[in-house]
């Protein structure tokens, strides 16, 4: 099965600090690594390929330091990286984001299968990986947690919908997002990481996309379709909390708190 | 602006016949939205055949487009992106259109926007129209909540999610009156999906619990959530977790509070064991009442707290439990 995986480099949101004073995001002390959800679909991608073969390739659109990313990527499992790097690219919005995925994915011609993350934490909005599947008109199956069989031409997946969990058979070509619940993603093997070290990625820019008519005005922040206008730091919400030093004192009045809004 | 859309729309999710809540909160905020442009408020529901459409416009909606199909009673999300896309753009042509930031409504959201050739907001937590150029302004947290981003459109058509349980619902009166038109599903080929089974449900949904007590790195053991599940029993309430013990398999995710995980607003949330990283705080900071437990004074979660006991969880919990449970004999 020939797979896609669409990875994104991101800082590490646990060491994103916020300053609240000036109003500004403190990336400096948050390295960059690949998108904790995207480990789970490379994950899935080499467990799929372990069952059936197949080839795995792994895109990414960003500057080029995320080579670093897609490098792991390979050392994860990854047989190909390719990297969308072009200052045209920059400020996109998940349309312009999802489009060039989308277009590279066309560019690469023959694949079975499209893999992300159910969403990015640095961008939590799980929007690019469905758009993508709608600019390629490919069905998904988003929010992934369980890959029950592997068909010819079909792959069957469980999901959350509704209020219910759902066995969905999706036709390939096809693409699934997957949550956390679905693998625990392994590290690397120390044969991979020597092939990750050698291993050439492909960088892709704007005139790699010449051929399929696309230019300045269908990519980057010129490509997208929202515009951030305004940040604004919302009031620090703190309550006028009483704090007991330990809990013989506490405990009347919790107690009757709580039955009397339990109705115990 | 090129194309003369006018109206807002709002997609009212069903499951099995039922009109999901979220659609009554999208109707209060659309219709504020609808009147704040002059315009018409209008919900789309697709589903069975039998479904209380009317219930809709007794929630506000001037006009409902009930669309229905044996395929649209599953959640085939293709079939539901094709007829949407039709009715949006052959019929309906809404100027802002809003969905439920379900999982259902995310992963239809983003697909429908390509669709129909508009921007996306995803989970907004408030809506405005701009006064100077009468267009929506699309409001959501960011970067752990930290801060709101304003957000516009550039594309005619404007669209959002919005976060369930953000907006009250739109007050039912049935002496509201509208228009329903009722319409057998226009497409319904194959959609390359196919719904084999329903599983049998998820087994917890803590967004909906009243109460809530998590549990996070103060835990020593999974096996310690036994004693946090005897005070939720008590209080008739559910399991919420940090992301730490989850990640750590102490609990499943479907527990997990926070940023990557779900955002709560119980009446009654008691996080024992939990420091108050700002990740699990945007999960639960909108509860009514927090009681925290943990055994350093200088955790972050006791400035965010109603009320705090410094002290053990080990020996605070069990202490809660006994007297809740002599209260509860003595009836009082």
């Amino acid at each position: 099965m020939d797979i896609i995986v669409f990875v994104k480099e991101v800082p590490d949101m646990e060491k994103v600090k916020f300053d609240r004073e000036r109003g500004v995001i403190d990336r400096s002390s948050a390295s960059a690594q690949i998108n904790p959800f995207d480990l789970n679909a490379l994950q899935t991608a080499v467990d799929i390929k372990e069952e059936v073969g197949g080839n795995i390739t792994a895109v990414s659109m960003g500057p080029s330091s995320a080579e670093d990313s897609l490098k792991e990527a390979i050392a994860r499992g990854a047989d190909d990286a390719i990297l969308l790097t072009d200052t045209a690219f920059a400020g996109a919005d998940t349309w312009a984001t999802s489009f060039i995925l989308a277009s590279a994915a066309k560019k690469i011609g023959e694949f079975d299968l499209i893999i992300c993350g159910e969403m990015s934490v640095d961008g939590d909005t799980a929007q690019v990986g469905p758009q993508a599947a709608e600019f390629l008109d490919i069905p998904h199956v988003a929010f992934v947690w369980d890959i029950d069989n592997i068909g010819e031409d079909s792959l069957d997946v469980k999901t959350d919908m509704w209020s219910s969990s759902y066995l969905q058979r999706l036709k390939l070509p096809g693409m699934i997002t997957v949550t956390k619940d679905i693998n625990t993603p392994q590290l690397p093997s120390l044969q991979n990481k020597m092939k990750a070290k050698k291993a050439e990625i492909t960088s892709w820019g704007l005139e790699d996309f010449a051929d399929m008519d696309i230019v300045d005005d269908d990519v980057g922040l010129s490509g997208s379709y929202t515009r951030v206008k305004n940040i604004v730091v919302p009031p620090e919400t703190s309550r006028d909390s009483k704090i007991w030093d330990g809990y013989q004192q506490a405990m009347d009045e919790l107690v009757d708190l709580l039955v009397e809004k339990r109705r115990l | 602006m090129d194309r003369n859309l006018s109206g807002v729309m709002v997609y009212a999710e069903q499951n099995e016949g039922e009109i999901h809540p979220v659609s009554y909160e999208l109707l209060q905020k659309g219709g504020q939205l609808a009147e704040a442009l002059d315009e018409e408020l209008i919900a789309v529901v697709l589903g069975p055949e039998d479904l209380q459409a009317e219930e809709l416009i007794y929630r506000g909606a001037n006009r409902v487009y009930h669309i229905h199909d044996e395929r649209l009673s599953e959640p085939d999300l293709i079939a539901y992106k094709k007829n949407l896309e039709y009715y949006i753009t052959d019929k309906i042509q809404p100027e802002i259109i809003l969905l439920g930031a379900t999982p259902f409504g995310r992963s239809l959201a983003p697909r429908l926007a390509i669709a129909v050739d508009s921007g996306l907001t995803a989970d907004c937590t408030d809506l405005q129209i701009d006064e100077e150029d009468d267009r929506l302004i699309q409001i959501r947290p960011a970067f752990s909540e930290n801060i709101l981003a304003h957000i516009k459109s550039t594309s005619d058509l404007q669209m959002a999610t919005v976060r369930y349980q953000e907006f009250a619902e739109a007050e039912r009166d049935e002496n509201l009156e509208g228009e329903i038109i009722k319409e057998a599903a226009k497409i319904s080929e194959d959609s390359g999906l196919e719904i084999l089974e329903k599983l049998s449900g998820q087994d917890v949904n803590i967004t909906e619990e009243d109460v809530i007590v998590a549990g996070g790195k103060g835990l020593k053991n999974p096996e310690d959530f036994t004693l946090l599940e005897d005070l939720a029993e008590i209080l008739g309430g559910e399991l919420g977790a940090s992301r730490d013990v989850v990640d750590e398999d102490f609990i499943s995710k479907e527990h997990q509070v926070g940023y990557s995980g779900h955002r709560v607003k119980p009446a009654i949330y008691i996080a024992a064991g939990i420091s108050g990283a700002p990740q699990h705080l945007a999960g639960m900071k909108e509860a009514d009442t927090i009681i925290a437990i943990n055994n350093d004074p200088s955790a972050p979660i006791f400035e965010h707290c109603d009320y705090g006991i410094v002290g053990n969880l080990y020996e605070v919990v069990p202490v809660l439990i006994e007297q809740l449970k002599e209260a509860r004999d003595r009836g009082d």
